[in-house]
Formats: structure tokens, C-alpha cells, sequence
């Protein structure tokens, strides 16, 4: 068995234990799941030692037959750019558990269902980036739908139903037309190369060019969904307004993720041609992403929707780095999505810790809290600027990269996307001036400060995005041959530099 | 090139220093800021020994590298934390860590009152260890890390005491300024890596004279962008007033000594960049040349010392900006004025400082008046910055002010006129304005009621005052005699090996110009305010008092022109977002949730039945699967 399988199931067993667990003991549910997600974490650990860098090919690899008549296997392994997802989920779903201790207790459900649906999201989760069967990665990205569903609409706040709603439907609409295009495709292999799901088999296919831009936009518009890209990004500030703050860090930091894998993992490496006759749309797109998004950051009055819309700018810079295709667009653009996770997970905490206080998710509710909380203050500060991709901390190297490798092909549009770190200054700065600076906001005198156990689960967050701002090296090392296996498959090379010696 | 496994100390122990004060919070309140200014003052010792060590080695061998680790590698794009220690660096890093250290020695004094100073010192350690990086990286990419440290570091202590609404947003100003400045090192960056396929200082170089002109020129051009919000040149200029919100040493260490001045520090490291395009050196020369009057003439109409001293900051940095687009002799000095200017402006902030401090923390020279015989150690510390600035025989002003206008006057035809003319008029408004300061804060009456109890500072305070003024009197000479600074940097800048080219007027010529300018400046200023100065500004005043006085109307027209369209555009696409696209969204939802009225009753809110119409629907998807492959 395959370490992946062990740290699909670790989760998943963790979850059985909790279902067995008397529903009055909420605490006894709470420890269970920390240290099932420890022991994830730590085997997960394990797999990212055991992983070898300089090896391009898909790793701890294991295929067994599922629904052997239409050729559906459970087939799962890793390169460096699912290996750097899964270790980045890995890491946010114990913060996310010790950070919202408290967080399961307005639900309509038992804390303990809570868990459940965490655990079981952390499975699916582990099971999306590494399923190399493409069947096998429907099933689990539609599934995963399901406890996201009932995090939001069982414990969020304000209108959590319609949020919930609003998210699924949106999503599903995605995934039919990915089925569509997934149904297409096997049609299309059956033809070729005999019925399979299994992807490597699947991108050797040659399909004509109307055929794959087909197939191409049934794949990417749920992928853009997923991500999400403007115009597709509505239901993404409703829900972040209405989940838990640890559902929003899963929802933004990982499961939109899997949109931005997707782009590589299937769009371009299923339908190389197509990708690059969709490029200059989905570049256009990209910056409108990058600029849109942040405007409306700087409009909202919400803490939450605020958080939501730099996130939609960042996605932006997600896709445009996967389709500038150069090494440091791609191997930029998936540093972002770990840097963006760890980043956005950190403004999530935060402002969920300053919304539990304050009882208001109000912008002008807040001010002067950096006299009052110092360290939630320098935590949201922090948080911020890697929001706003200062030197120093992790989401510049993934930024900068993936406008330097835009450049080097786009450069008009990494002209567009760079302006967009002006209004990055201004949606941060914006913020914390209002809710850190200034003299205290009557009704914020008597705020606490951060306790032991909130610390204890911010500070590893925090010091990632210091350490990788720094030290990005491991994380890229482990991406780059990947990065380059992806820009190989779809024949083609970095531009050389223009000044020849 | 050498190889040193000592440069990283420069950094690392500002920074270390700067992480403890920070983490440890309260438990350092009793020896933070001596933790602080020894960390610095070490700096400052490996600086000094670097520099003697320096000394030992011929020309070429005296630059010294450092790498530290491997940052970044994507591809073609590899960029080490590597330092890079030569004749350039070397005067920043003395410069930084020489007056930084007197700054903080003086901070202890100023800051005693203050329960947060450990927390300011922290700051400042950590401005000092992101300068030192920003002159010390060898690439551009470690620059731009230094580069934005400063940004966070200025932003901190212009912010200092934001609980004040004003003073937090005049530190989000400063940010979003350097922002727009930053966009420009970005491209810049970008260019350099397209262009060249390196980002290091040595890479560039070896490359500049293969590249097109087209190429220099864009990468010049957004340097310049760069460096204009730094060093708050035309038409990034307008944070500089503002940020006079930072207690007056942070005014004194980065927003006239050093900070600053690092656009001046980017142009002359891109030499390179800027020999091979005249049109990027014509667009460096019309900034400067702009700025240093823009700030001059916001200089005349200032009652506050903090923003007379900012406006005057900001003309002098048009100086360097200006004589750093004038060529190699240029780059060498613009930095000895750089370097002249860190000495008496940095020292006549700290004697401004000193007037706040017995003065209750007033700032409107209009309630000062007679300071100076209660001050007499802050006065003539001052005076001699005064001197040195205003460039007169032999203080340090006079050697490096003159030269630029010497340079100005010789570029050639109607450009070096204006030019030279421009840098004549700057410098007799120079004189104009900072007799005026002297002449309201230091003589005449007394404007101050009795609240004020003006008093000398302590020693901690006017130590590092007077160490300032006796190299306001002689860095100049220093640096002038033999050619000693412009033959020092040759090696990096080429400014040896410069052409005569036609010269305008004889040296001597030109010096008499420009102390002819200077005696109307100081002459026209004590007729003006010789006389009795209203305590009160006063209203009825021309219009160009009125205008200066704002700013040269900076502020109205970025907030005519960049804010309130920009808020307007918010608005427009906010409600766009919620009724336009999501509006769109709503519509067929409400589409379909209309025609399925019929279907109501499994709408029954128990998630539990929605789940099975999911589980239902994925069945139906897997039989369609079936049906098709049949």
C-alpha cells in the first residue's frame, strides 16, 4: 500500500473514531481529531523525506481496479507539485482545528459531526491531488462538495443556508460540464487506446482541435469556478461572509486549489493545443482577476468578503503564471497556491479571532486594536502584509516569480498584473489602518488578547511565511522538476534572453 | 574580488536584535534600547574594520563578495542571498551604521518619556539591518528586499504613534507612494531578467553594452520611477511632509540621512544601465532638476521646522538626482553630496529635535524666537549644519553643492544653462529658506508663552549633535581634497576616466555665481524676517505663498486626479459585482427556481433529502456513463 493510500485513510479513520464517540463529550471529539490530524501531519511528514526531488516521475504510485469494466481504477501518486498541496492541507487542517476550538459550537449539529466532516474533507483532500485516475479525481471533487456543504449551512453565520446553497450549485454546474468533457474523452480513448481513466494513458490521445477546445472548456470553466476566475467568482465572498473561519481557510487555501491544479494537471497536459489557443482569453481574464478583485477588496465592508476578493486577485496571479508557461510562471504559480494557503490562512484566523471578540464582522467595528490586542494586532498585520507580497515573506518569491516568467513571454500583461501590487498596498493598508490604528473604537476597550492555544496554532502559520520568504528552496526544488515535465509534455521551452553576450 | 565570511554580521546582528526586542516584548523594556544602540555601534566597528581592510588591497581586488545561501532557482532565474561589499557600499554602510549609531545613542535621551521606546528601537534596528541589506545585496532582487524593508521599517515609525488618525495616515501614504516606486523596480527587474538572464549587479554590467538602447532606456526609466518614490522626487514627492509624523529621530536617521537617498544609490549602481542610454540620463536630469526646485520653493512658505527641514530634503535629494544624470563624474558626486548632506541634515533634525524637546513638542517656528541664547549648544551645532548647507567656504555644503553646479553648467548648451541656472536659483532659495528657520527659530524676540520652558539638552542628545556638525564642517574638504572620493569610487562608476568635455565657466566662476546667489538668499531673508514675525501665519498673502504653503498643491491635485476617481471607480465596481454579475447569477437562479415550483415538496430544508438527490444524480451521472460507452 502506497504512503498516499496510508494518508488518505489515516483521516478517515480518525473520523470512524469520532463517530463512536459519545455526542455530549465535545472536548474528548476535539482531541481526537487534533491528533488524528497531528499523526496525518506527521506521516505526511514522512512521505515529503521519502519523496525524491531530482525524480520527475510520478511517485509512490499504486493502482488497483475499481469498476473494472469501464476501466476505472483507484489509482493514485504524486510529483512535487501535488506532494507540495498535500503537505501545505496537511499542515492548515490541525491549525484549523486548535485555532477554532470553540468554532463547532453554534452549529445545528454536535461538535463532534463537526470533526467528522473535517476529517473526512481532509481525506478527499489528500485523494484530489493525488488521484492520477481521472475518474477517480471527478468522484472525489464532487464529493468533496458534500462536507463543505454542511460546514457551511450546518455552523457558518448569518444566511449559512443560501451560502451553502449558492456554493453548491455553483460548483455542480462545474462538474457536469467536466463530466461531460470527462465522458467525452473516454469516448475518445475507447477509440484510441481501449477504455481508461488513467491520465498518463489519456494525454498520449491525439484529438483534433475543435474537439479538444471543447473538452478543454469543459475541464477549465469548472476549474475556474473552482478558483475562482472573474466573471465565475460570486459565490466565493458569500460564502467566506458565511462559513467558519476554519472552513474558509480549507475552502480558499486548499479545495480552490484543486481549480488551479487542475488547469495544469488536466487542461494542459490533456489538451496541450487547446490551452494554448484559450491563452490570450484566459490571461485577459487573469489580470481582470488580479485588478478586479482588488478593487472590490478595497470597496468591501466586511472583514470576510474583504479576505475573499484579495483572494480572487491572488488567483489571478495563479493562472496567469500557469499560462505565461515558463519555468517561473509555473513553478511560481504553484509556490503561490502553498504561499496563499499558509498567507491566507493567517488573515482568516486572525480576522475570525477579531470577529469572535467583537461580535461584528464590520470593518468600522474595529480600530485601535493594536493598543488593546497587541498580538492578534501584529498577527493581522503580518498577515497582511504577506497579503500584500512584501520581500521578506513567502507570497513575494511566488509572486515576483510568476511576473518575472510572464514577462518573459507577456509582457504587456505583466505590465497589467504588477500595478496590481499598488492596490494590494491599498486594500491591506486600508484595513489595518482601520482596525489596528486610531484611538480604540468604543465597544473594543475590554477585548482579549490572544490565549496560549491561539497562539500555539497561528505561530507555526506565521513562521512558514517567514521561513519560505527565505528558504523557498525546498518547496521549489520539489516543484520545479514537475514544473518542467508539464512545460516538456506541452512542447515548450523558456524565452531566451534578448541581449546576446 | 575577495571573499568575506563576515559581511552577513552587518545584517544578521541589527536583525537578531530587532526579532528579540520584538518577541520578547515587555521583558526587554529595561535594556532594549542599549541592546539596540551596542548592535548597531558593532555594525558600525565591522564596518570600519571592512573599510581599513579595504584600504589594504589595490583598485580592482578591494570589492569583497559574500554568498549566504541559494534563494531562489527557477529555471534560468537563479538568484543567491549573496552581499557584495565595494568602494560604493562601503560609504553607505558607514554612513548608515556611523550616523545610525549616534542616533541612537541620541534616541535613548529623546525617547526616555516614551513607555513604547523599546518598540522603537526595535524599529530601528531592523531599518538599519534592511538598509545595510539594500546596499550590500549584489543583485537587484536582494536590493529590492531591503528595498521594501526600509518601506516597512519608514512605515512603522512614521506610524509610530498612530493612534493619532493623522500620523496613520500619513504612514499609509509614504507606503502607497513607495508602492507606486516599487512597481517601477519590479518592471525594472523584470526588463533586466528578460534582457539579460541574470539579475546581478556583475551579470547586468557584462550584458549593459550588448543590449539595445530601447531596452537601457525602459530599464532606466523605471529605475528612475523607483527611486523617485524613495527618495520622494517628482512626481512620487508628495509623502516626504507627512511622514514628519515619526518622532524627529526617524526623521533625522531615515527620512534625511539614509533612507531617502537610496533612489540616489540606485542610479549610481546602475551605472551601467544609464551610460548607454542619454535619453534615460535626460529623464534622471529633469526629476532632479524639477524636484530640487519643487522642494526649495515648499521650503519657503513652511512655518513647521520638521517640514521646512523635509522640503529642503527633498531639494537637496533633486541635487544628487540631477548630478547623478550628469555622467560618471556625476554618480561620484552626487554621492559626495549624499554623504555631505547625511552629516548636517541628519544633525540639523537632531538640533530641531533638540528645540522640541524644550520647546513642549511645539513645531511653529512662529512660537519660537530667541531660542538660542537658551540653546547655545543646539544653535551652533545647527548653525553649522546651517552653513554647510547653504554651501558656504569651507563647510562640507560649499565642495559638494558647488561641484554639481560646476557639473549642471557644463552639460553642454542650452540644457547645461537651464540646468546651471536651475541649481544657481535652488541654491539661493536654499538660502533664502534655511536663514529664514534659523532666523525665526534661533534669534529675535521670544514668541513662546510661558508654558515653554526652552532648556539645553542633555548630553546623550547633543553628543551625536556635535559629532554631526564637526563633519558638516569637514567631510567636505575631506572628500575633495586630492579627489579622494570621486578616485575612490572610480572602480565601480568609471568617474575617472571622464573627458574634460567644453567647459562653461572656469571653476572659479562659478563658485562666485553661487555665493553671490547664496548672499541674496541669506541678504533677502533677514531683511524679511529681521523684523518682528507674526505669531500667527498670516492670511492676507499672495497667492504664491498661498500655494506653497500647500504644497505646491501636491496633495489636491493626486486627490483630484488619482483618489477620488479611483474611490469613485470602487463604488462603480462594487455595485457592477452585485448587480451586474451576481445579479446575472440571481437571475437564473430565480429562472429555475420559479419553473420548479412544482418540484417544492422535495424542498423540504432537511439537508439530509438534498443529499440524496445528490447521491441520486451521481448515480444517474455513472448509468450515463454506461449508456454511452455501450
Amino acid at each position: 500500500m502506497s504512503i498516499v493510500t496510508t494518508l488518505e485513510l489515516l483521516p478517515l479513520l480518525g473520523a470512524v473514531l469520532l463517530a463512536v464517540i459519545p455526542k455530549s463529550n465535545a472536548e474528548l471529539a476535539k482531541r481526537v481529531a487534533l491528533a488524528t490530524s497531528l499523526v496525518t501531519l506527521a506521516v505526511a511528514g514522512v512521505m515529503a523525506y521519502k519523496f525524491q526531488v531530482h525524480d520527475s516521475a510520478m511517485q509512490f504510485v499504486q493502482s488497483n481496479k475499481w469498476i473494472a469494466s469501464f476501466g476505472i481504477n483507484y489509482a493514485v501518486g504524486i510529483d512535487g507539485i501535488a506532494l507540495v498541496l498535500i503537505l501545505m492541507a496537511a499542515v492548515l487542517v490541525p491549525v484549523v482545528i486548535l485555532a477554532g476550538w470553540h468554532e463547532s459550537e453554534n452549529g445545528k449539529w454536535s461538535a463532534k459531526v463537526f470533526y467528522i466532516l473535517i476529517l473526512i474533507l481532509e481525506t478527499m483532500m489528500v485523494g484530489v491531488f493525488a488521484a492520477t485516475d481521472v475518474f477517480l479525481f471527478y468522484v472525489i471533487f464532487e464529493a468533496m462538495l458534500i462536507p463543505v456543504y454542511f460546514l457551511i449551512g450546518g455552523y457558518g453565520r448569518g444566511e449559512r443556508a443560501a451560502a451553502a446553497m449558492k456554493f453548491l450549485l455553483y460548483s455542480l454546474f462545474g462538474g457536469l460540464l467536466m463530466l461531460a468533457a470527462i465522458i467525452g474523452i473516454y469516448v475518445i480513448a475507447g477509440n484510441q487506446i481501449g477504455h481508461t481513466f488513467d491520465l498518463a494513458q489519456l494525454s498520449t490521445l491525439t484529438i483534433d482541435s475543435a474537439t479538444q477546445n471543447f473538452l478543454f472548456l469543459g475541464f477549465f470553466i469548472a476549474f475556474a469556478i473552482k478558483a475562482p476566475l472573474w466573471p465565475l467568482h460570486t459565490w466565493l465572498p458569500t460564502a467566506a461572509k458565511s462559513a467558519t473561519p476554519g472552513t474558509s481557510i480549507l475552502l480558499l487555501g486548499v479545495l480552490d486549489k484543486v481549480g488551479t491544479y487542475g488547469m495544469i494537471r488536466f487542461c494542459i497536459a490533456l489538451f496541450p493545443e487547446a490551452a494554448k489557443t484559450f491563452t490570450p482569453m484566459i490571461i485577459v481574464l487573469s489580470l481582470i482577476s488580479i485588478l478586479y478583485g482588488a478593487f472590490l477588496a478595497i470597496g468591501q465592508k466586511e472583514i470576510n468578503g474583504l479576505i475573499a476578493f484579495t483572494s480572487i486577485s491572488h488567483f489571478g496571479f495563479i493562472t496567469l503564471g500557469i499560462f505565461a508557461m515558463t519555468s517561473q510562471g509555473l513553478s511560481g504559480a504553484t509556490l503561490y497556491m502553498v504561499n496563499h494557503g499558509f498567507s491566507t490562512g493567517a488573515l482568516f484566523l486572525a480576522a475570525g479571532w477579531m470577529v469572535s471578540r467583537r461580535k461584528s464582522s464590520n470593518i468600522e467595528d474595529f480600530g485601535g486594536l493594536q493598543r488593546v490586542t497587541p498580538v492578534l494586532a501584529w498577527t493581522f498585520f503580518l498577515a497582511g502584509m504577506s497579503a500584500l507580497a512584501l520581500p521578506g515573506l513567502s507570497s513575494f518569491v511566488s509572486e515576483f516569480l510568476v511576473l518575472v516568467g510572464t514577462f518573459t513571454r507577456y509582457p504587456v500583461a505583466a505590465i497589467f498584473g504588477t500595478t496590481g501590487i499598488v492596490l494590494a498596498a491599498l486594500y491591506v493598508l486600508i484595513v489595518i489602518q482601520k482596525s489596528l490604528h486610531g484611538p480604540t473604537t468604543p465597544g473594543n476597550e475590554d477585548l482579549k488578547d490572544l490565549n496560549l492555544r491561539e497562539k500555539i496554532s497561528v505561530a507555526p502559520v506565521i513562521a512558514l511565511l517567514v521561513i519560505f520568504g527565505f528558504f523557498p528552496k525546498p518547496l521549489l526544488d520539489a516543484i520545479n522538476p514537475a514544473s518542467h515535465t508539464v512545460m516538456t509534455h506541452a512542447g515548450v521551452t523558456d524565452p531566451a534572453p534578448k541581449a546576446g553576450k | 574580488m575577495t571573499t568575506s565570511s563576515h559581511l552577513v554580521y552587518l545584517i544578521a546582528l541589527p536583525l537578531i536584535s530587532a526579532a528579540l526586542l520584538l518577541l520578547l516584548g515587555r521583558k526587554t523594556d529595561k535594556w532594549g534600547h542599549i541592546l539596540a544602540t551596542l548592535v548597531s555601534a558593532s555594525a558600525f566597528g565591522i564596518g570600519v574594520s571592512e573599510f581599513f581592510a579595504m584600504q589594504g588591497r589595490s583598485g580592482d581586488a578591494r570589492a569583497a563578495t559574500q554568498k549566504i545561501f541559494s534563494w531562489i532557482s527557477v529555471g534560468t532565474f537563479k538568484v543567491d542571498a549573496s552581499l557584495l561589499l565595494d568602494q560604493l557600499s562601503i560609504c553607505f554602510v558607514l554612513l548608515i551604521t556611523g550616523v545610525g549609531t549616534l542616533i541612537h545613542i541620541y534616541s535613548i535621551a529623546y525617547m526616555s518619556h516614551d513607555h513604547d521606546r523599546r518598540r522603537f528601537f526595535a524599529y530601528l534596528n531592523l531599518f538599519i539591518a534592511a538598509m545595510l541589506l539594500l546596499v550590500l545585496g549584489d543583485s537587484y532582487l536582494n536590493l529590492y528586499v531591503g528595498w521594501e524593508g526600509v518601506g516597512l521599517a519608514s512605515y512603522l515609525l512614521i506610524g509610530f504613534w498612530n493612534q493619532k488618525p493623522a500620523y496613520a495616515t500619513a504612514a499609509k501614504k509614504a507606503f502607497v507612494a513607495n508602492r507606486v516606486g516599487d512597481v517601477g523596480l519590479s518592471l525594472a527587474i523584470m526588463i533586466v531578467f528578460a534582457q539579460f538572464g541574470t539579475v546581478t549587479f556583475a551579470g547586468v554590467k557584462a550584458g549593459a553594452p550588448h543590449a539595445s538602447t530601447a531596452a537601457l532606456t525602459a530599464i532606466g526609466a523605471m529605475l528612475l520611477l523607483a527611486a523617485a518614490g524613495k527618495s520622494a522626487q517628482f512626481p512620487l514627492q508628495s509623502w516626504l511632509g507627512d511622514a514628519m509624523a515619526g518622532p524627529t529621530p526617524v526623521s533625522a536617521l531615515i527620512h534625511a540621512a539614509t533612507m531617502v537617498t537610496a533612489g540616489v544609490y540606485l542610479i549610481t549602481r546602475s551605472n551601467f544601465i544609464f551610460d548607454g542610454s542619454s535619453t534615460a540620463r535626460l529623464l534622471v536630469v529633469i526629476v532632479g532638476g524639477i524636484t530640487l526646485i519643487f522642494g526649495a520653493l515648499i521650503g519657503t512658505a513652511k512655518d513647521d521646522i520638521k517640514k521646512a527641514l523635509a522640503a529642503s530634503t527633498m531639494s537637496q535629494i533633486g541635487y544628487m538626482i540631477l548630478a547623478s544624470g550628469l555622467g560618471p563624474v556625476g554618480y561620484a558626486i552626487a554621492i559626495m553630496h549624499l554623504l555631505t548632506h547625511g552629516f548636517f541634515k541628519a544633525g540639523m533634525f537632531l538640533g530641531a529635535g533638540s528645540v522640541m524637546h524644550g520647546m513642549d513638542d511645539e513645531v511653529n517656528m512662529r512660537r519660537y524666537g530667541g531660542i538660542g541664547k537658551l540653546m547655545p549648544i543646539t544653535f551652533a551645532t545647527f548653525g553649522l549644519g546651517y552653513l554647510a548647507i547653504i554651501g558656504v567656504p569651507p563647510f562640507a555644503g560649499f565642495y559638494s553643492k558647488d561641484k554639481i553646479i560646476e557639473l549642471a553648467f557644463n552639460a553642454g548648451g542650452t540644457k547645461g544653462i537651464i540646468l546651471g541656472g536651475a541649481t544657481l536659483l535652488g541654491a539661493a532659495i536654499t538660502a533664502f529658506y534655511m536663514t529664514r528657520l534659523v532666523v525665526m527659530t534661533f534669534t529675535g524676540a521670544k514668541r513662546w508663552d510661558e508654558k515653554a520652558h526652552p532648556h539645553e539638552s542633555p548630553i546623550l542628545m547633543w553628543l551625536p549633535m556635535a559629532i554631526l556638525a564637526i563633519g558638516s564642517v569637514a567631510t567636505g574638504f575631506l572628500f575633495n581634497s586630492g579627489n579622494s572620493l570621486v578616485n575612490w569610487l572610480a572602480p565601480v562608476l568609471n568617474s575617472r576616466n571622464e573627458v574634460g568635455g567644453e567647459e562653461l565657466m572656469k571653476p572659479i566662476v562659478v563658485s562666485t555665481l553661487a555665493l553671490l546667489a547664496v548672499v541674496i538668499g541669506v541678504g533677502i531673508a533677514i531683511g524679511m524676517y529681521r523684523k518682528e514675525v507674526p505669531v500667527v501665519a498670516p492670511e492676507k498673502v499672495s497667492v504664491f505663498t498661498r500655494i506653497a504653503r500647500r504644497d505646491l498643491m501636491q496633495d489636491a491635485f493626486n486627490e483630484a486626479v488619482l483618489m477620488r476617481p479611483g474611490q469613485k471607480l470602487t463604488e462603480g465596481l462594487v455595485k457592477t459585482d452585485y448587480f451586474a454579475i451576481d445579479g446575472l447569477v440571481r437571475l437564473v437562479a430565480g429562472i429555475f427556481a420559479s419553473t420548479s415550483t412544482t418540484l417544492r415538496k422535495i424542498q423540504n430544508g432537511y439537508v439530509r433529502s438534498y443529499a440524496l438527490i445528490m447521491v441520486g444524480g451521481a448515480l444517474a451521472l455513472i448509468a450515463t456513463i454506461w449508456v454511452v460507452t455501450l
